[in-house]
């Protein structure tokens, strides 16, 4: 499995002088399976320089896993050249809800006033589906699993040839406490993040930050920290950064999530980081 | 690597809820097995949590709280509220009584409802309840 970042911002793209080496635009991770299958993490505004880098390499198939559905994480789906082609067939998945299908509630965003297009319109035909359990795609292992954020939201796993990779953009493990205060059976995520040679989670908060916002469905650079010592995983990517801080406050954090893990251990995600497993 | 039993996101909230309340709460997985009650439940059931630890259905709701209806019948397990909820995923009320890990006996009422996840799966159940010390006011 080999994967390359194209947007590792939280909530709100962030573009200008201060986001140049980290990058501003919102959550999206290419992978790419041995047998070439396309599976792409989160639809944020990194979908669309991934469509158009990849244009001539693009499979007919593509697979997009949506975390959730707050716009960070799906506006840039409609700027995703495949999107607009006939030829393409686009499989998209996303947490599953009791009253609206997956199909529904992103047509909200894809119509206008939202968006100039019906998503009953595009080219495409996107199949959705529920993300719910484990399933197969290609060669790649995927399980799916509810995870604390604000509104239905779930934590991926893929795994391929014994390589396990999980993805946490959102979360918040515990409410108000360090992950450390509970049985990791307890703890949300654990499941998804147990083990994996690689965990892309939420790092949205300084402490005293979170300290505001408790309960708002990130993480502070601590309890990142903690959940991924907790959880065992070999190699920490700190992703999903606050829009408001600087790549210089960036620097920082990381400085200081490494005096919390006691090494080299975590790092932070950038906008065209390649990782492989 | 032997992984552990993970809980679903709804019982993990449901217990982050629970352990903020004054309120005595009790909840159950999906198979009834009881996975976590509360501080003020703890004072009611006369044993902490951390004691007693994870019950089977047949454990909790049989002979070691001896629980009987306002007759002093024994209730069996799907009559109690949470029996009722779980089996028939309904809210279900009851007054009844049981006897505490402490060996004291108690009158209490009781308000099941089942938890339905977000695919709609029923998720476990919970139970909040008061202790009936016949002083409330006429």
């Amino acid at each position: 499995m080999r994967g390359k970042i194209w947007g590792c911002r939280g909530s709100l793209a962030t573009p200008g002088p201060d986001t140049v080496r980290y990058g501003g635009n919102t959550s999206c991770v290419e992978l790419r399976m041995r047998d070439d299958t396309l599976i792409i993490l989160d639809a944020g505004t990194g979908l669309r320089p991934l469509g158009v880098k990849r244009a001539h390499s693009m499979p007919s198939r593509i697979h997009i896993l949506l975390t959730h559905l707050h716009m960070d994480h799906l506006e840039g789906l409609g700027f995703f050249a495949p999107v607009w082609d006939p030829n393409i067939e686009l499989h998209v998945w996303g947490p599953p809800s009791p009253t609206h299908s997956l199909g529904e509630r992103i047509e909200r965003y894809f119509s206008p006033p939202l968006f100039p297009v019906q998503l009953s319109d595009v080219p495409s035909r996107p199949v959705f589906h529920d993300a719910d359990g484990a399933w197969e795609i290609g060669a790649a292992r995927v399980s799916a699993c509810s995870i604390s954020h604000s509104g239905p939201t779930v934590g991926y796993r893929i795994e391929e040839s014994g390589c396990a990779l999980a993805y946490m953009p959102d979360h918040e493990p515990m409410r108000g406490k360090d992950p450390r205060t509970v049985e990791p059976e307890w703890l949300s995520g654990h499941e998804i993040a147990q083990g994996a040679d690689i965990l892309l989670h939420d790092s949205q908060y300084t402490a005293e930050e979170y300290e505001e916002r408790v309960g708002w469905g990130h993480s502070s650079f601590e309890h990142v920290v903690a959940f991924g010592q907790v959880s065992a995983v070999e190699r920490l990517i700190m992703f999903h950064h606050d829009p408001m801080h600087t790549d210089d406050e960036l620097d920082k954090k990381l400085a200081y999530a490494r005096t919390l893990w006691g090494g080299d251990g975590p790092e932070n995600a950038y906008e065209g980081m390649e990782f492989e497993l | 690597m032997v992984r552990a039993e993970h809980k679903s996101l709804a019982l993990i909230l449901t217990r982050d809820l629970a352990s903020n309340l004054a309120t005595p709460l009790f909840i159950v997985d999906p198979e009834g097995t009881l996975v976590f009650y509360n501080e003020p439940a703890e004072a009611v059931l006369g044993k902490r949590y951390a004691e007693a630890g994870e019950l089977s259905a047949d454990d909790w709701s049989g002979a070691m709280f001896d629980p009987q209806d306002e007759t002093g019948r024994t209730m069996r397990p799907r009559e109690m509220p949470l029996g009722i909820a779980l089996s028939e995923h309904r809210p279900a009320h009851g007054r009844m009584s049981i006897t505490g890990l402490d060996g004291l006996r108690r009158t209490i009422e009781v308000t099941a409802f089942p938890l339905f996840a977000r695919s709609n799966e029923v998720a476990g159940a919970v139970a909040i309840f008061w202790e009936d010390r016949g002083d409330a006011p006429e």
